[in-house]
């Protein structure tokens, strides 16, 4: 039902994700959420993925939910490294504020047409994305036994896509 | 004349500290252990409560571990009527200043415990965003352990804090 | 007059920070500022192992401690393709529910300090400690107990346990009923809280919000009913479900929760009677290599299992040593599991590109949604009336900030 209006649709594990480009994203969702027999009118979360050294490098992640089916729905979005640039989908999902604000504060992701797009959960003035892979973890470094520990920098592993 | 050091009655550690105490007069070191005893046994803590730690603060003042015994049921809201800070929890990078601010606002005398392992050295998150240990920020007097520390733990914190200041010098 | 409450601030639950544009006594503007709890719980995640990233996501809504473990672990579960074996699914449910009651216990010891009612707080927390006692022979902590792990629990139930659960559905029924008896028709406590905070179902769903305050609104969603799991569709138990919206509402359904958690708890405890299964998955390159049981110091590794790797076989010891550094190797994919806190939803969206480090965990905290609704609750209403209705939502800060 779901791929007579998507193109490019997964099921893994009883778990379907349609993946959008950027400038259908608004119109995907105001589908699926008036689509009778879809009908996901719960957007649970918005989040992101980094993925440095591979096309596309950022994934947009979107969560739904339908109270009344009791089904879930995953869309993602790609976008490059270069423009990292998303649609706001506050006005559908008043819910998304938060959670876009959020993945700004951890990417760098901008959404366009967001209410109020500044830090949520770092301090106003701090400089940096964190949950990058090419961020560090920080920490100080400690000693230990007369070791060394130096704080955490390596970032973890290549990218794959999954 | 060399005096004789008696536990519970000196304050000093050394023969020259007890003959020094015994010169300054028996007066000023009554008053010492007379105020010191007072201090401890009224203190008032700030709540600080932040993460996890602040649960079993909230458990240690409640009735099964009664932090009344000690005089400290009455926790003050304003840092201006406390003089017992227990930083009690993780703190963020955004919460440093308002932790040294609290800390500022409080008149002397003033004692930090550090409670849990997040507050006194950073815990288990070695990363960007939790101060590693509090004792960068604030001075403190007592670390206490613990992820989060059973509220025995944290009392056992608080009697050598009690200890500690029933047995400091203010008068010299 | 712009003033600001908080975040160190004896009624909010923690490190919020409200942000209130003031008209005399009535609030124009509320604005939440959050983040001063924010422990990269999200990054550390990523620089360890698969079985310590349950050590870190117990530690964001540390009033819930078990349904973080549960929802990551699920979530993991659902990757590698494993299940947990029944008796260890029964043990998670029956420690959920007892985390339910705990937190509910937490609920109506804050919300009565916070509206004044110190006593209230003492008979909570009174309460909490029968649990955090059960808590501590089943698991060693009372708090953040990384007890569920992938594959199973860590150790069975303890000998004592079965009685000291018993013990407790026997006294906590009384007890429910003295709090309401105490509260439910108390003129301060209905004069407090009904009318406050209210908060309709369309402002939910369109904000985010689930959970007790989404039940109290008249929508009966309840991710143990709709989309169950770890067993959850073979209990018998209600969603209780009120429409008025409001602080009392919530309280309320909170209560009559408490006492569908018990009945849960009943019913698992019966489960566990039956003669004893595995609780870990027995796929050695899965579940946690070592068999801990209580020896003769307290908690600590199986004797038998110490000799086996010490004495007996190098590869048991290289397994071991392997397992417990390296830990699992979890398959390349994504997958998001939810679980029903006492908050509301808690999602899980884990990301693993087949090594032996998570590539994303992502918690999707239901008191970060939940918080967003606090200004359509407040807003137009007196001070004390923002009190009320942010006791009502429940929020623990060290979700909403992870």
């Amino acid at each position: 039902m779901v791929g007579g209006r998507f193109d490019d649709v997964v099921l893994v594990r009883d778990e379907v994700t349609v993946l959008v480009d950027r400038d259908d994203l608004l119109g995907a969702l105001a589908w699926l959420r008036t689509e009778p027999g879809l009908s996901f009118d719960f957007l649970s979360c918005v989040t992101a993925t980094h993925w440095p050294e591979a096309e596309p490098a950022f994934w947009v992640v979107y969560e739904l939910r339908s109270m009344a089916e009791k089904h879930r729905l995953r869309v993602k979005v790609g976008l490059s490294e270069t423009d990292p640039h998303v649609p706001s989908v506050t006005p559908e999902y008043p819910t998304a504020n938060w959670h876009e604000r959020e993945t700004f504060d951890f990417y760098g992701i901008v959404f366009d047409g967001h209410p109020g797009l500044t830090r949520i959960l770092l301090p106003d003035d701090w400089e940096g994305h964190p949950l990058r892979k090419d961020e560090e973890l920080g920490g100080v470094e400690t000693w230990y036994h007369g070791a060394r520990v130096p704080p955490t920098s390596a970032p973890v592993s290549s990218a794959r896509r999954p | 004349m060399p005096v004789e050091r008696i536990e519970g009655v000196h304050l000093g550690r050394t023969p020259e500290e007890v003959e020094e105490e015994v010169e300054r007069g028996v007066l000023l070191s009554t008053m010492d252990r007379a105020v010191g005893w007072a201090r401890k046994q009224s203190m008032w803590p700030a709540t600080f409560g932040l993460a996890c730690c602040a649960i079993e603060m909230m458990s240690t003042g409640a009735g099964q571990y009664d932090l009344s015994r000690w005089g400290m049921e009455l926790f003050r809201a304003s840092p201006r009527q406390a003089d017992l800070m227990i930083v009690a929890g993780r703190v963020s990078q955004k919460m440093a200043p308002v932790l040294r601010r609290i800390y500022d606002q409080m008149p002397e005398p003033k004692w930090v415990i550090s409670m849990g392992v997040c507050a006194s050295a950073g815990g288990m998150f070695t990363n960007y965003a939790i101060v590693q240990g509090v004792d960068t920020i604030v001075p403190v007097d007592v670390y206490v352990p613990g992820c989060p520390p059973k509220p025995e733990m944290l009392m056992h914190g608080i009697l050598i804090l009690q200890h500690k200041v029933r047995t400091s010098e203010t008068f010299r | 007059m712009i003033i600001n409450m908080g975040p160190q601030h004896p009624s909010t639950h923690g490190v919020l920070r409200l942000l209130l544009e003031l008209d005399g006594e009535t609030i124009v503007t509320c604005e939440p500022i959050i983040g001063y709890l924010h422990t990269g719980i999200e990054k550390n995640t990523e620089y360890r192992t698969w079985m310590q990233g349950v050590t870190f996501v117990t530690r964001a809504d540390y009033l819930s401690p078990f349904f973080n473990e549960l929802g990551y672990c699920l979530g993991v579960e659902r990757l590698l393709g494993i299940e947990a074996p029944p008796r260890a699914q029964a043990i998670r449910v029956l420690v959920c529910e007892m985390n339910r009651i705990a937190s509910h216990l937490v609920y109506i010891a804050t919300a009565g300090l916070e509206l004044g009612a110190v006593s209230v707080m003492l008979y909570g927390f009174r309460e909490r400690e029968i649990i955090m006692d059960i808590f501590e022979a089943i698991t060693g902590l009372r708090m953040n107990h990384a007890y569920i792990r992938i594959g199973g629990v860590v150790m069975d139930l303890p000998s004592d346990g079965p009685r000291k659960i018993r013990h407790m559905l026997d006294v906590l029924p009384g007890r429910i009923d003295e709090y309401e008896t105490l509260l439910n028709d108390n003129p301060i406590w209905r004069e407090r809280n009904e009318g406050v905070g209210r908060l309709t179902a369309e402002q939910a769903l369109g904000l985010g919000v689930t959970g007790p305050v989404l039940r109290a609104a008249g929508v009966p969603a309840d991710l143990r009913k709709d989309m169950p799991y770890s067993g959850y569709e073979t209990y018998d138990f209600e969603v209780p479900t009120r429409t008025e919206a409001d602080a009392y509402a919530r309280y309320r359904v909170r209560i009559d929760e408490m006492r569908e958690s018990l009945k849960i708890v009943a019913q698992a405890l019966e489960r566990l009677e039956d003669p004893p299964g595995p609780v870990m998955v027995d796929d050695p390159k899965v579940g946690w290599p070592s068999r801990l049981s209580v020896g003769p110091d307290g908690i600590g590794n199986d004797p038998e299992y110490l000799r086996h790797i010490m004495e007996e076989s190098m590869e048991a010891l290289i397994h071991h040593f392997k397992m417990v550094t390296q830990g699992v190797q979890v398959p390349a994919g994504e997958v998001y599991s939810v679980v029903e806190s006492p908050r509301g939803e808690l999602g899980f969206y884990i990301v693993s590109d087949g090594e032996h480090r998570p590539y994303r965990v992502k918690i999707r905290d239901p008191s970060f949604a939940n918080l967003q609704s606090l200004p359509a609750m407040v807003e137009g209403g007196l001070i004390a009336d923002s009190i009320a209705a942010n006791a009502s939502l429940d929020p623990v800060m060290g979700g909403v900030d992870r």
